[in-house]
């Protein structure tokens, strides 16, 4: 069996710890889901702490907003590339579908995250 | 109105470009000048992503963007110019143009390069391109957000 996916979490500020954290305290998994923060980086800076993030393996890269320095990264780093998929507008419910379905192709794990995501937002009665 | 903002950032149009300002200025247009991106149409997709739909994008490279922005600075709508580094905007505000206020809002660490305040980093090169610009009577201040105090030019250089 291949390596399982790699989850990475780009965000503003410290959004992709806090998620980080609680993934491991819902799930205990630790080591499906690397953080990222733009924080004091430039472009090139931002595409090195993704480069280092992603290792060279397969990854899916879950980006806080559909725009703006943290997408436009991820973008160009998964460009032409089929193992690296993007997600935007990340929520811990979609990250929580992730860590337990690791072993799908990128694009496909990045389709099902972005599916349990879109299922969680609601206006439930109160 | 006109450009309300002529902002050097080097994360170009982003969050603090398009919510930070861009709401609270009520912006009808932002111009981003990059020759880079200008000549991409990929790119061009990539920061227009992050922009609501009631918002225009502007391409420009640097020579355009001289040349257009009179048109830009007699837009009857609101626009933000943002460019990534000081030579472009110090180009924009040489010559003809009545640029009278620069912002600059981010630029990041990169070798060569000294903190300044938290969200930017200049070489001596560039405090010094950003002092010309001053004595061209332009003011120059720093501010991130616009909740944000303005910090004058000699204060971060």
């Amino acid at each position: 069996m291949s390596e399982p996916l790699r989850g990475v979490i780009v965000s503003h500020a410290a959004v992709a710890q806090a998620l980080l954290a609680a993934v491991a305290a819902i799930t205990g998994v630790r080591d499906a889901l690397v953080p990222v923060s733009n924080d004091g980086c430039d472009t090139g800076a931002l595409a090195e702490r993704l480069n280092q993030a992603i290792d060279n393996k397969p990854a899916v890269l879950f980006v806080d907003l559909p725009g703006g320095s943290c997408l436009t990264s991820s973008v160009r780093l998964a460009r032409g590339k089929t193992d690296v998929a993007v997600v935007t507008g990340v929520n811990l419910a979609m990250l929580l579908d992730f860590v337990f379905h690791r072993d799908l192709p990128p694009g496909d794990a990045a389709r099902r995250a972005a599916e349990a995501g879109s299922r969680a937002i609601r206006t439930p009665a109160a | 109105m006109s450009i309300a903002l002529y902002r050097i950032d080097d994360r170009l149009i982003h969050g603090q470009v398009v919510v930070g300002w861009g709401k609270p200025l009520n912006v009808g247009f932002i111009v981003l000048v990059d020759d880079a991106v200008r000549a991409s149409t990929w790119e061009q997709e990539l920061y227009r992503m992050g922009v609501p739909p009631d918002i225009e994008v502007v391409f420009a490279s640097t020579e355009e963007a001289s040349e257009r922005l009179p048109q830009w600075e007699s837009d009857g709508r609101v626009g933000i110019l943002v460019a990534g580094d000081i030579g472009t905007l110090a180009a924009l505000t040489a010559n003809r143009h009545r640029v009278s206020r620069v912002n600059v809002g981010g630029l990041h660490h990169r070798p060569g390069r000294s903190e300044r305040l938290r969200y930017v980093y200049l070489s001596d090169a560039e405090a010094v391109q950003l002092k010309t610009l001053a004595a061209r009577g332009v003011e120059v201040t720093a501010q991130d957000v616009p909740t944000a105090a303005p910090v004058p030019l000699e204060d971060f250089t």
